[in-house]
Order: C-alpha cells, then structure tokens, then sequence
C-alpha cells in the first residue's frame, strides 16, 4: 500500500508528524494538541487534519457541535479615514454597505477579473477611526498585505495596513449545538446575532471577536481572539465540544458546494472569475475595484463554463483533477470530490460547459481510466441549516 | 499500539498475508488502516485473475487519501470480499478479520520467504 496522490491536498493528508518541515508556521495552539491529533500541510501551515476520525468529527458538527483551530487563516487589519476607499477598490462586494459589527464575503480578483482569494470583510467598531479586519486564506496573508499596501500607495490613500495573522488565533465552533456552548462560554448574550454578526465577548476573560459565521453549513461562530490567549479559549469548550481537524472541515464545506481558495479556483492552476465559480452575487458592479470593467463584460456576454455540483452512480470516489466526459469528449474537470459522509455518497464539485450544468444532466467522471457514470445536482448537497 | 498478529506475513507496503494449507487470505495492515483513517472504497481484482507479488492489484481509498495495494504472494484469486463494497468500514474495524481483501490460491512457498515476520514489520512501523 503505497501513498498514490489525488492531489496535491490530499498527498499532503499522509506526511507522518515527525516529516514535517520546521519551515512551516505552526498554529499558537500547536503543542497544546499536538499530541492528540494527526498533522497536515496546509497553506504553508502545520494544521491538524483529524483528531479521532474524520467520519466522526463530521458527524459531530452535522448532529451536535465541533471546534476547529483554523488559526491558518490571515488577518489584514485596515484603518484610517481612507480605509473604506481602500476596502472597496480591492475587494469585489460593496463595503459601504457594512456597518460595525457586520460581515460580508467577496472576492479579491485580478485587472482581469480572475479570483485571486475570497474573504470574509468586518467593519470592527471603533469610535476613533474607521477599522476594517478581513481574512484571506492560509498562505495569502502576506500576498494580501502587499496588495493592500502597493495600491494604498499608488492611489496616496490615508490608510494603515497590518498584518496581524500572526498576533490572532482563530477557532470555529460549528454545529446545531454551537449557540449554546459560545453563549455559555460568553459574557454577552451572542445568541442574538444574525448569520454574518460579530461582536467583541469576554471569553474567560479574553477579549474575543465572535462572529456568526462559518465554513461548514451549519449554525456557528468563529472566534479571534489573542495567540497568547489562545488555549485559554480553546480549554472553554473542551470537553463539551468536538475537536475537528482540517479533513472534516473539507467534507463539510464540499457538501455545501462552497469554495476552497487554492483548489477550486486558484490564479495560476485554476484561474476562474467570480460569475463561472457560482459565486457572482459577491460583486457589485456599481462599485469600482480592481477587475470591475473585466467583469461587468463577463457578466455582459455571460460564461461558457460553470461550476456544478455531480454525484457519481457508480462506485467510486471523483477526485481533485479527474475528468469530466460528455459523449466520450473531454468537457470538464473535477475540482474537488470525497465522499460525502452525510449521504454515503461520492460527490464533487467541478466546471463543465454552461449547456452541460443543468440537474439531471448525465455525464461521465474518469477514475483511474474508467469512465463512471455521474449526475449534474443542485448544491448544497445536503438540505441547508 | 498497533496490532500485528504472529500467524501471517507482512510486506512492507503495509499488506499482509496469512495461509492455511489451501489458501493465502490477503488484506492490509492495522498500522495501514489507522494511516488512511476512515476507509470509503476499495476496487478489487475478480475471482480468476492473477496477482504478482510485488504488483499492483487494487486500491484502497480514505476520505483523505488514495492508495494502491500491492500483492504480498503471487496467485489466483479465488475470493473477493464483496461485502466491502458496501462496508469498507470494516477494513477499520477489523482488518485482519472481516476486513481481510482476497482469497488466493496458494502459490510459492518462496514467496512467503520474500515477506517480514510480524517482528521485523512491527519494527518498520514503530
């Protein structure tokens, strides 16, 4: 039994603990469980991917609730009274709309209108500045950072940049279960909050952020609190609450059909614009940003490729890279595919032509040179929470 | 930690093979089931087919990974595990017993010789 690689992701899931790189970055709260859990690279990153079974923390946050260390995500933090106009010309939604304490996801795209990352967008209250947090993905933070800082400089906006990835420890407590375990963990009610809300708690005294936001389709919140105070957070919903690694969090999000940065789009390997990845009502064409004019001509003449949701009826597991047939033609690929723990099933997400998209179209994935029989559906996958 | 029974042979590719006078039963490790994680599918070669030892002759698949089997003996195929197809569980919860893979006949006792004691694979995973 020799490792074979899918992909690169999941090539990846296999490095024993002792071959990890001392290059990496290594979570705050990396040796707190680096005893309990299974590592992976990820993003530049050493990252748990499971800690008892991926099956089993998935099922934790379908039925109950988990908690995951997603401290591999980034922190920009933009203040000044520029800081909106910045916000805007690099970010594809409209950021006017936001008020304190909201959230909103968009997407970073290119003069050509190509996804570069997705983010989620906070308007932090302050009363002295206008303060904005936004959150790319693992191993985009210094990308972003200079981003944000060239085009400040080139436009002479009034506005400081920081990378603060490194000050913040990030967790996400996901599942039907988590408004009960954040609000008693927190010394505000949090239960309040509508999806996309955040708002500053204590936390065993730790000042966190806690948003209702998420990555698994399911009710939940994640938290940024302090990297110092990070396991005093953690200890708050330990044993209550599941410890899940990055392996469940990836099912979790393919059921859901959402984006992962780096694999189903990607600048270099999988350069998609936001309106052919499905996730065209993050821009806002009446608002001007880098790759604005590109888009509002792809939006104009519409896309020729689609990303789509496919269940394979046949046996077998569609991975990241695996081809997608039509009438023995090459027409598509898969971006990302697992089997779905929820459903039993083998689903995947992929692009195929925009004729070809339709439920209930029937197309062939390739594994392994066999052509397998797959359907076109709707996603979620799942019924959404 | 990981249970490595005396009375069968192993490959350093992680699969084993185990024999009474008739047939070799074939399957992988406890080390290579905790490995992989949970077990979602594995393709398996069909009653009558040859398999070589050291060659391909399946794969086996996690949630997070994908990885060819290798043949620990050389042989005909005389029983595949069918009810992996709907279980693949079992290689988890039991791989040296439900969860064992294929049937063959026997072939050279040479090619026993080829394969580790459970001692000499029980080093090679610790």
């Amino acid at each position: 039994m020799t490792l074979l690689a899918a992909t690169e992701h999941t090539k990846t899931f296999l490095v024993p603990n002792q071959a990890i790189s001392m290059a990496h970055r290594k979570p705050p709260l990396y040796d707190v469980y680096a005893a309990d859990a299974t590592f992976t690279e990820f993003g530049g990153w050493d990252m748990p991917v499971e800690f008892d079974s991926i099956r089993a923390e998935h099922a934790a946050v379908r039925e109950s609730v988990g908690v995951f260390d997603v401290s591999h995500m980034g922190e920009i933090v933009v203040t000044g009274s520029d800081a909106t106009a910045l916000m805007q010309r690099l970010t594809s939604n409209d950021v006017s709309a936001l008020a304190p304490g909201d959230s909103q996801y968009a997407m970073l795209t290119d003069e050509s209108g190509t996804i570069v990352d997705d983010t989620i967008v906070y308007q932090l209250p302050d009363e002295e500045t206008t303060r904005y947090l936004f959150v790319p993905n693992a191993g985009h933070d210094e990308e972003a950072y200079r981003r944000w800082v060239d085009h400040r400089d080139e436009w002479d906006l009034d506005a400081e940049v920081r990378n603060e990835t490194d000050a913040w420890a990030m967790l996400a407590v996901q599942g039907p279960d988590a408004p009960d375990v954040v609000d008693a963990a927190t010394d505000v009610d949090v239960t309040p909050l509508s999806w996309g809300e955040a708002t500053y708690a204590d936390i065993d005294g730790v000042r966190s952020w806690v948003s209702r936001t998420g990555y698994t389709g399911e009710d939940g919140f994640e938290i940024l609190c302090p990297s110092d105070d990070a396991e005093t957070v953690w200890s708050a919903f330990e044993g209550d609450v599941t410890p899940c690694g990055l392996g469940c969090r990836d099912t979790l999000r393919t059921e859901m059909g959402f984006l992962l940065s780096g694999q189903d789009f990607d600048p270099v390997e999988e350069p998609r614009n936001p309106y052919e990845a499905g996730v065209g009502w993050t821009v806002d064409l009446d608002t001007d940003f880098v790759g604005r004019d590109a888009l509002a001509e792809i939006e104009r003449e519409g896309v020729t490729e689609t990303f789509v949701g496919l269940i394979l009826r046949e046996r077998g597991i569609a991975r990241h890279g695996h081809e997608i047939v039509a009438d023995g033609e090459v027409v598509g690929h898969v971006t990302s595919g697992t089997m779905s723990p929820t459903l039993g099933e083998a689903i995947a997400l992929g692009y195929v032509p925009t004729d070809l998209a339709d439920p209930g179209t029937e197309l062939s994935v390739v594994v392994r040179d066999q052509e397998k029989r797959a359907e076109i559906v709707s996603t979620p996958f799942i019924e959404d929470n | 930690m990981f249970e490595t029974p005396e009375d069968r042979k192993y490959q350093e590719s992680h699969e084993y093979a185990t024999t009474d006078d008739e047939t070799v039963t074939i399957g992988i490790t406890d080390f290579a089931q905790d490995e992989l994680g949970d077990v979602v599918f594995v393709e398996l070669p069909e009653v009558g087919d040859d398999i070589s030892q050291g060659e391909e002759f399946g794969v086996v698949e996690s949630i997070k990974a994908v990885s060819d089997l290798y043949a620990p003996i050389s042989g005909t195929v005389t029983e595949v595990n069918e009810e992996l197809f709907d279980r693949p569980e079992l290689v988890n919860e039991d791989p040296y017993g439900e969860g064992w893979m294929l049937k063959v006949d026997r072939g050279d006792d040479a090619d026993f010789d080829a394969l580790l004691s459970a001692d000499e694979y029980r080093e090679q995973t610790e």
